[in-house]
């Protein structure tokens, strides 16, 4: 049908749940702003620096792989949230990030205090485009303390 | 500061916490203003200044005046989350401090019966159907709940658990122990929300709200006010010989927020900031922790009370464990913490507590707490944070005038 205009072509793709997640450089990491001349570093979209008011920065990849430094197993919640779900500290080489521990029971028995954990990404569903989101969490590496395969 | 540049407390009252379905805001805040007059000796008319929190309710302070008394006076409706009240204290403080007035009215009311969590994100419901970036993080969607937690028990649950980590001998027991304290002290606080003692077994075998916080180690929702009236020692010269006597001295007064520090927006840093309020209070007092007869730090949550032993200074730094094992923050131990029965059972009506656990220990160096009065208590401190994040740390003394 030559005489009508063909709708634009959209191949339905993946978008971070927030925009410090990168999912199309390599494996999927977490990004910083990281200030230029303090080195202080940032998940949010920034006017200044809290640390030393500096206003530039520069972008700095996060490690994948860290400590669980705190959690917590929340049970209650707001609604919408699933419960139970552990939510937790983790230190990715010195940049501390939180995020839910995920691929690991929400027990004590499973969530240690310590344990090496790596960044896990995750479908939080899709959109009326097609488009689907990822999150991301943190599993634990050593599967004993996890059930993820 | 010369000894006539000092400010007292010549009234101070808190309401009885807990639900008080029939009284509003302006009801409960004019009952703790009205009490503190009158505790005070004195009346709106002498009032020079009036600070007022209602985080919650957003009452403000002209709502109540035209209550109590309008007297033109200028009014400061303060909010520093749950700092509110202690941050009403500090601004009287600095006003009688500047000069500009002699004497002036904190005040802070809550009605917080039946709030559930505090914190949480919620749902937000987007306008479009597709996923549309927004806010600071670029979010498709709420971050609570889904990159950790908002909620106050969860937040502070990690505040604990860090400290846990860091240290060591943090068990879900130990936090329930120091919920157990709290409870058995409020049994003879008749102005607590709660008054009943709780075993560990029923602490830890209550409903789990945010691991390792169980529903009676969170602090308690619930309504209720408090009012201070506040006077400059030059004018408290000219006051009676018995209201010289009742007043208790203000040796520091201290409001702090959260200095930039690695991690400080990812989990909100609670210690520093009360670590350096502590420590400019203990310089402008000119006491030490081991002078303290009692302290009313801010338990929101049993997980919180661990660290703040250790941001006062009352132990060791590391020896918060330690400190609560030995027997020390009992009220019959070294140094008495929360003998009110804290946040966890005394409750918690947001803006009211900064200045309730002021009236506590004040009450305490009057010698007028009756059954759970701290014997010979001659020097205290009360303590609050408010999460964003403010500090608020006074330290209170006997007048030791009019005698």
């Amino acid at each position: 049908m030559p005489d009508t205009a063909s709708p634009p072509v959209t191949i339905p793709g993946t978008i971070p749940f927030v925009d410090y997640l990168v999912l199309d450089d390599g494996e999927p990491h977490l990004l910083a702003q990281e200030c230029t001349s303090c080195g202080a570093r940032f998940f949010d979209r920034r006017n200044a620096c809290a640390g030393c008011f500096g206003t530039e920065f520069r972008t700095a990849k996060l490690a994948t792989e860290g400590e669980l430094r705190s959690f917590t197993i929340v049970a209650f919640a707001a609604p919408g949230v699933e419960v139970p779900f552990t939510a937790g500290l983790v230190d990715l080489g010195g940049t501390s990030a939180r995020g839910n521990i995920i691929n690991c029971p929400p027990d004590p028995e499973h969530v240690k205090l310590g344990m090496r954990v790596r960044l896990a990404t995750y479908s939080t569903g899709f959109d009326e485009a097609g488009t689907e989101a990822i999150n991301f969490g943190f599993e634990p590496t050593d599967q004993q303390n996890g059930s993820a395969s | 500061m010369s000894a006539s540049d000092d400010i007292f407390i010549l009234g101070i009252k808190m309401t009885k916490f807990g639900k008080h379905a029939e009284l509003d805001t302006v009801d409960l805040a004019s009952q703790a203003i009205i009490a503190a007059l009158a505790d005070g000796g004195v009346g709106m008319a002498d009032m020079g200044v009036m600070a007022f929190g209602n985080l919650i309710g957003q009452t403000t302070g002209q709502a109540v005046q035209k209550q109590v008394g309008q007297t033109g006076i200028p009014v400061y409706n303060v909010s520093n989350a749950c700092a509110t009240g202690a941050t009403a204290l500090r601004t009287v403080v600095m006003a009688i401090k500047s000069g500009e007035v002699e004497m002036g009215l904190a005040v802070g009311v809550e009605k917080l019966s039946g709030a559930g969590l505090l914190g949480a994100g919620g749902t937000t419901k987007s306008d479009s159907n597709t996923w549309s970036p927004t806010g600071r993080y670029g979010a498709v969607g709420p971050i609570d709940g889904r990159i950790g937690t908002e909620a106050m028990p969860g937040v502070f649950a990690q505040i604990g658990m860090e400290y846990g980590h860091k240290y060591g001998g943090a068990s879900f027991e130990l936090f329930a122990k120091i919920s157990e304290k709290n409870h058995s002290h409020s049994t003879l606080n008749p102005l607590a929300a709660y008054t009943k003692a709780m075993s560990l077994e029923q602490i830890m075998g209550d409903v789990m709200i945010s691991y390792p916080n169980t529903r009676p180690m969170c602090s308690a929702n619930c309504d209720g006010a408090a009012a201070a009236v506040l006077v400059s020692g030059a004018k408290l010269r000219t006051l009676s010989l018995e209201q010289q006597r009742r007043a208790v001295k203000i040796s520091a007064s201290v409001l702090t927020s959260d200095p930039y520090e690695e991690a400080c927006q990812v989990l909100p840093n609670v210690n520093t900031l009360t670590r350096n309020a502590a420590t400019k209070a203990y310089e402008q007092a000119g006491v030490g922790p081991s002078d303290l007869n009692l302290v009313e730090l801010h338990d929101c949550f049993a997980t919180a009370e661990l660290v703040h032993y250790d941001n006062l200074m009352l132990c060791e730094p590391g020896g918060a464990v330690d400190f609560f094992e030995s027997g020390a923050p009992w009220r019959t131990g070294k140094t008495p913490v929360n003998v009110s029965g804290g946040l966890q059972s005394k409750g918690h009506p947001i803006a009211a507590t900064g200045i309730a656990n002021v009236w506590e220990v004040a009450h305490h160096l009057r010698g007028e707490a009756g059954d759970r009065q701290i014997e010979g208590a001659k020097v205290g401190l009360a303590h609050v944070i408010g999460l964003g994040s403010a500090c608020g740390v006074h330290i209170l003394e006997k007048s030791g005038l009019g005698v």
